[in-house]
């Protein structure tokens, strides 16, 4: 699937040496890289060896590597991400690869008993410095189980870093860091932006994996997205800017920890505030975000913050999931359903 | 070089008799009931013996302990003491053990200090030993977990040309896990150097093997894996030993993995808030009892005038102290601190957790100040 994508998109793109890159293709490059600067990185999951992963993540690394640093494991996500955990106690530095969203489901009881508590469990004596990546979210027009948006299953776990970039740049740069992290991070990947590219000069490194990035200034009001809502936010305000709406959009890159300084920075300036995300909204992570956002910014605020999301349904079948995804058309509506005392 | 291993994998069942090196009366096995194993040495019989002692009279204490109220809780491994130590023994200080929440006196065995084993079970922290310095993982609750970093751990050695071997307990229960079968077939796919303990004690909590799995034997599970599986009589920790030592060799050099099933009783409760009384018969233990591990091998070192009276007195005397020392660190109570709660969780602190540990910090700091003032400040 082929996107086009605004300039705004890019905040790490150069411009000595720059070229197209897909995300899949920087996330490719960055495990590349990763892999030459550190033999004890090794990757392994469903499909990612002489295929290459079925989004081509890992494209040519088994043929550069060998099967002694990416193979084929066994169909089973606990026992990818079981084994995993064994791989780090020893001292490598496994990535691992959850097909679809959906299929991480049968990791859960590793990743909620074991990766995320052995480090406070042992008192920091034993470190899990691995790395699960997870295809997530929709709009590839994928059949049930292919579309979910799990983050706030794992944010609401404590020990667990959970970060989801929305660009190429931000791709390669976040899963360099997420790879050389002690602490074991869920980094998500929107599918829908897998194709999206940006010119870019690989290697890049753009701001740190923990902080929210500022990706389109404007005054009235801050639309706090992340993955593949950036695009939509970013949308939402081109449109608003010929209605004389300025906003300011922000990327939260990283869901877990929270970068609440950015955040309120924005919203203290602009006294309004939206989060958007595709996964359902009752529980979801927007509920965190508007009750952090509020609990902190309460005096600055001049409306109540909004969550702009899918519904509380099960993912849609394919042909239906264009009405259950966030657009720019719903951010804008939601946006009236404000009181505006200057605007009509 | 690939880590493909072409080979014939095994077809063979394990024998339906449990494998025995010596009968309940003491006696030594040989023939086909020994399945094509040796009786260890002497020396290493009563070395076994020494630590099952030691082991029972620690597990013993524990449990005397945990019904004081010195414990939050105990899973007793007494009458398994074959299985725990048997296996734990045939492997090497380089190795690596991954044990479940039973087999606190397997790590007794591998040397951890008792309190630093029964830390999470006083309810200090959730893990009290350093598992490197031991080479033994935390005490897994969630069950079948650990067999796969048992599996993950020997993978990587194995990339690293390492020769280390790990080794990873399972009850009865765990068997019926998916964890359980995705650790084995994904040990014996990768052909990893790792020996998979069943101790098959019969019940998990309440629930009997017979509601667990309709196999003839749980051993049996490795053949579909492509593994070796043995069926060995987990109250002969002569058996327990030398199958478990042959799986470790061949493990280390390249043999891949084994299943071994240890046909034992759990004696105890499955914990001390259990009622093993609305679940089992009282004659059922009364004969596990009379089938004793250590009973067994103490009456054949007699028997082979290896185990004089001075010895065992020697022996028991250890075991006493070590009984001795767990009561006196046990009695002690452990300075907690609350703000370390904040210390560990992340590599680098967090904002949002140093925020907290502030508020924690600050009501510890009013507490203690209301303590300090007596009635009258509290009733202020």
């Amino acid at each position: 699937m082929t996107t086009t994508t605004t300039p705004t998109e890019h905040p790490g793109a150069t411009a000595a040496g720059a070229a197209p890159v897909t995300m899949a293709g920087a996330l490719n490059a960055a495990l590349r890289d990763a892999m030459e600067a550190d033999d004890r990185v090794v990757v392994y999951g469903e499909d990612v060896g002489p295929l290459g992963g079925v989004f081509r993540v890992t494209d040519g690394l088994q043929a550069q590597f060998g099967d002694r640093r990416i193979w084929d494991s066994p169909l089973a996500e606990s026992g990818i991400v079981g084994t995993a955990i064994g791989m780090a106690m020893y001292g490598m530095r496994p990535v691992v690869e959850m097909q679809f969203d959906a299929f991480s489901y049968p990791a859960f009881e590793q990743m909620v008993s074991h990766v995320a508590k052995m480090r406070n469990r042992t008192k920091g004596r034993l470190t899990l410095p691995m790395v699960v990546r997870i295809p997530c979210a929709g709009a590839i027009g994928g059949v049930e189980h292919h579309s979910d948006s799990s983050e706030a299953y794992w944010t609401a776990t404590p020990g667990l870093t959970v970060v989801m970039p929305s660009n190429p740049a931000d791709a390669y740069s976040m899963l360099r860091e997420a790879i050389e992290s002690d602490d074991p991070v869920v980094f998500m990947e929107p599918k829908s932006r897998y194709w999206s590219k940006a010119e870019l000069a690989l290697p890049v490194r753009t701001a740190a994996m923990d902080r929210a990035v500022v990706v389109r200034e404007g005054s009235d009001v801050t639309l706090l997205s992340y993955g593949p809502t950036v695009r939509t936010a970013l949308e939402a305000a081109d449109a608003a800017a010929a209605e004389d709406l300025s906003i300011e959009v922000v990327d939260l890159r990283s869901l877990s920890p929270f970068d609440d300084d950015t955040v309120s920075a924005s919203v203290r300036k602009t006294s309004r505030a939206a989060v958007i995300h595709e996964a359902a909204q009752f529980g979801g992570y927007g509920a965190e975000v508007a009750a952090r956002v509020t609990e902190r910014n309460f005096f600055h605020l001049a409306a109540p913050v909004l969550r702009i999301t899918g519904f509380d349904i099960p993912y849609p079948s394919p042909k239906l999931e264009e009405h259950h995804l966030p657009t720019a058309d719903r951010v804008l509506a939601a946006l009236d359903t404000w009181e505006w005392e200057d605007r009509s | 070089m690939s880590l493909n291993v072409e080979h014939q994998p095994t077809r063979a069942l394990p024998s339906e008799k449990p494998i025995r090196l010596l009968d309940n009366a003491g006696h030594a096995v040989r023939g086909a009931a020994a399945g094509g194993f040796e009786l260890p040495a002497l020396d290493v019989l009563l070395e076994l013996y020494r630590r099952m002692v030691v082991a029972r009279r620690f597990d013993v204490q524990v449990t005397a302990l945990t019904k004081q109220g010195r414990l939050a809780t105990y899973p007793s491994a007494y009458g398994q003491e074959a299985c725990e130590i048997g296996a734990v023994s045939a492997i090497e200080a380089h190795d690596w053990f991954f044990p479940t929440y039973r087999d606190s006196i397997a790590l007794l065995t591998r040397g951890i200090r008792p309190g630093d084993i029964l830390a999470s079970f006083r309810g200090d922290w959730h893990n009290g030993y350093d598992q490197h310095a031991h080479r033994c993982a935390s005490q897994a609750t969630p069950l079948a977990t650990q067999a796969l970093h048992a599996v993950g751990l020997a993978h990587a050695a194995r990339l690293r040309n390492d020769p280390l071997v790990t080794l990873t307990y399972l009850g009865d229960g765990a068997t019926s896990e998916g964890d359980a079968h995705e650790a084995f077939n994904f040990a014996a796919v990768w052909q990893t150097p790792t020996v998979f303990l069943i101790q098959n004690n019969q019940f998990a909590i309440s629930t009997p093997i017979a509601r667990q799995s309709r196999a003839a034997t749980l051993a049996d599970k490795a053949v579909g894996y492509g593994m070796p599986g043995y069926h060995v009589d987990g109250n002969d920790v002569a058996a327990m030993y030398a199958v478990t030592r042959a799986a470790v060799e061949r493990a280390r050099a390249g043999g891949g993995p084994t299943l071994i099933e240890g046909l034992t009783y759990r004696v105890e409760a499955h914990t001390n808030s259990d009622d093993p009384t609305r679940y089992r018969q009282a004659r059922d233990v009364e004969h596990w009892k009379r089938r004793d591990p250590i009973e067994r091998l103490e009456k054949y070192l007699v028997s082979e005038g290896a185990l004089a009276d001075e010895m065992r007195a020697e022996i028991a005397d250890a075991a006493e102290s070590v009984a001795e020392h767990t009561r006196d660190v046990m009695t002690a109570d452990a300075e907690l601190d609350p703000l370390e709660l904040f210390d560990h969780v992340y590599s680098r602190p967090r904002a949002a957790l140093l925020e907290q540990r502030a508020r924690l910090e600050a009501e510890l700091a009013d507490t203690a100040e209301l303590h300090s003032a007596g009635p009258a400040g509290a009733a202020r």
